[in-house]
């Protein structure tokens, strides 16, 4: 009761250093373990090579047998799965926080059905290049994100309803994958499992460069709107009552959040539930009300780069990397549906 | 330190999809009083407050705010003279009260968000005001509901604007609570001059609580005034479609409705 007092300002100065503390701690602890996880990537595999190896190829010096398998196979397997994971990640923790959801993930409401289903038949039917892939997956997760909307819009914006309607166009675009490559003639079980599943198997510096720059850009995009994005978390009329101008924000995410996820979708294919599981991990790690953008993005990254290494080499045989993270989403899933019935919170 | 603001409407046409909720309705805030809202359901009394915040674009007329057209003026710049309380505002999960409270400085933080003293300052004043200093560091989804109340107050009051809307600031607040936070309203208005406009579904804390009245009846303004001329037995049977007695509050002074319904019609006659 007589505690001495401090100025209030003080104290609430004290509080806020105190999370941003924890906050930047999270940030620092996620990336030191993702440049881990990515070293133990590039040593481990069917040989083993020496650290000191893998940084001579690293920094370009010729190592026989490694500058092969580590510099040519390696290397761009495990660029993918971070830029990827990333780009996952920030897809994903936009569209939780914008509708307050975390079911409300690009990959549960269908964006990453309609890119793979766009990208499927792109490769299977059309015969299209990886970069004409790209811009039809792009295009297609656009396109079935508009659909979604306006089917969600009819007689005022209802985020719950958007959810639902995601899900059942979810379900359609898969029904559509599954047919296009059960009807391809020359298909064979690595497109097949990448398609429906997501995996890095076809990793090349070719995908990883056009999505390594939409993280750039898409990731700058958001960025640029991260405080806006935050404040839609307490509603559209409490953001705009704080100055945020709602549609332009809610615009500018939605586009850069579909074009990381078609970008990311048409490289690896839809790794299941990476987008769905980044963002609730990592505001978990960063603690309440902390900003969620570069975190999530390091989750992401961190989840397909380790659901990778399990798939390969936990157990006798390969998995792609997508149905490990389907492994670890499934469960988190119904568990948040579960919970939802008891009290609807966001992240 | 506060600035006299003038907030009117004119000649305001509002709706959702093709349905017109108000009707040319012209209406003026008294600058640096208490104003309360309040009407039947549906009658359109929330749309009007949605348009005076500028989240509801008119069909026709407009909002004003210092002579300027609200809906033409840039948001942020809206949000540093005008906050809002919504009536049903989500919280992230575990965020803690001072950081709420904080965000309520958006408006006021350029494009790189630097934080200064006088953001600090704000936060601890409005943690203050409310009574939430205490509180600071808890969750808000921990809190009671009056307490989750003060706090998002605290958040609108953080913004340090001029002017303040409240939707139905009460609901869900058990009698003592609603109290509480009417008298917190009043305080802000007596001592920092802040002009307050609230959606009320009670009439008798409305009538206690408000210098202005305004009584709104499918989209327009049945009656507007002091609450003694505007609160009578003819406008609640108008305006509510309710028979009732109308008494004076011998705690304020202020007029009080004493409402009839079917059961107790003999009693009524019985006293007059």
């Amino acid at each position: 009761m007589t505690a001495v007092a401090a100025p209030p300002a003080a104290l609430v100065a004290a509080g806020r250093r105190r999370r941003l503390l924890r906050a930047r701690a999270a940030v620092g602890g996620l990336t030191v373990l993702l440049v881990v996880l990515f070293g133990v990537a590039l040593v481990f595999g069917d040989t083993v090579y020496r650290l000191d190896e893998v940084v001579r190829v690293l920094l370009g010096q010729t190592v026989p047998g490694a500058s092969f398998t580590v510099g040519q196979l390696r290397l761009p397997r495990a660029a993918e799965g971070v830029v990827a994971g990333a780009a996952f990640g920030l897809g994903g923790v936009t569209f939780q926080t914008m509708l307050r959801n975390p079911l409300a993930a690009p990959d549960v409401i269908g964006i990453s059905s309609g890119a793979s289903a766009a990208a499927v038949i792109g490769i299977v039917v059309l015969d299209l290049t990886a970069t004409e892939t790209s811009l039809l997956a792009v295009a297609a997760a656009l396109v079935t994100a508009g659909v979604i909307t306006l089917l969600a819009n009819r007689g005022g914006i209802a985020d719950t309803r958007l959810i639902l309607i995601g899900i059942g166009v979810a379900a359609m675009l898969e029904s559509v994958v599954s047919y296009v490559l059960l009807r391809a003639a020359n298909y064979d079980l690595q497109v097949v499992m990448r398609w429906l599943t997501g995996s890095l198997n076809n990793a090349s510096w070719d995908q990883v460069g056009p999505l390594a720059l939409a993280v750039l850009v898409g990731g700058a995009v958001l960025a640029s709107q991260s405080r806006g994005l935050g404040l839609l978390q307490h509603g559209n009329d409490q953001a705009a009552a704080l100055g945020v101008p709602v549609h332009r924000t809610r615009l500018l995410c939605i586009l850069a959040a579909v074009v990381l996820v078609a970008f990311a979708t048409a490289a690896t294919g839809p790794i299941a539930f990476v987008a769905f599981l980044a963002g609730p991990i990592a505001a978990r790690v960063v603690g309440p009300g902390g900003p969620l953008l570069l975190p999530a993005a390091l989750t992401g990254a961190l989840l397909v780069l380790a659901a990778d290494l399990v798939g390969e080499f936990a157990f006798g045989t390969r998995y792609p990397v997508g149905v490990i993270t389907g492994v670890l989403g499934a469960p988190f899933l119904l568990w948040l549906l579960v919970r939802s019935n008891r009290a609807g919170g966001s992240l | 330190m506060t600035v006299s603001h003038t907030l009117a409407a004119e000649g305001v046409t509002l709706g959702y999809g093709d349905r017109v909720v108000v009707d040319a309705l012209d209406l003026t805030v008294p600058p640096g009083r208490i104003t309360a809202i309040v009407g039947a359901n549906a009658c359109g009394k929330s749309t009007v407050l949605r348009a005076m915040a500028r989240l509801l674009p008119p069909r026709s007329g407009r909002v004003v705010l210092d002579g300027k057209d609200l809906h033409r003026t840039p948001t942020r710049q809206v949000a540093r003279t005008l906050g809002l309380l919504p009536q049903s505002p989500t919280a992230p999960e575990g965020i803690a009260v001072a950081d709420l409270v904080a965000r309520g400085r958006h408006p006021h933080q350029g494009l790189l968000a630097r934080w200064t003293a006088e953001d600090d300052e704000a936060v601890a004043e409005a943690l203050e005001l409310t009574a939430t200093t205490a509180l600071a560091d808890r969750p808000v989804d921990e809190l009671s509901g009056g307490q989750r109340q003060r706090a998002w107050i605290a958040m609108a009051l953080a913004q340090r604007t001029d002017v303040l809307l409240l939707d139905e600031p009460t609901t869900f607040l058990d009698i003592s609570h609603q109290v509480d936070v009417l008298d917190l309203l009043t305080d802000l208005n007596r001592r920092r001059g802040t002009t307050v406009v609230m959606v009320l579904h009670d009439l008798n804390l409305a009538a206690r609580y408000a210098d202005h009245l305004i009584a709104v009846e499918q989209g327009r303004v049945h009656a507007a005034g002091e609450p003694a001329a505007v609160l009578t037995e003819q406008v609640v049977q108008q305006v509510f479609g309710l028979r009732s007695r109308v008494v004076v509050d011998p705690v304020s002074g202020r007029p009080m409705v004493l409402p009839i319904g079917r059961h107790h019609v003999e009693e009524q006659a019985h006293a007059s």
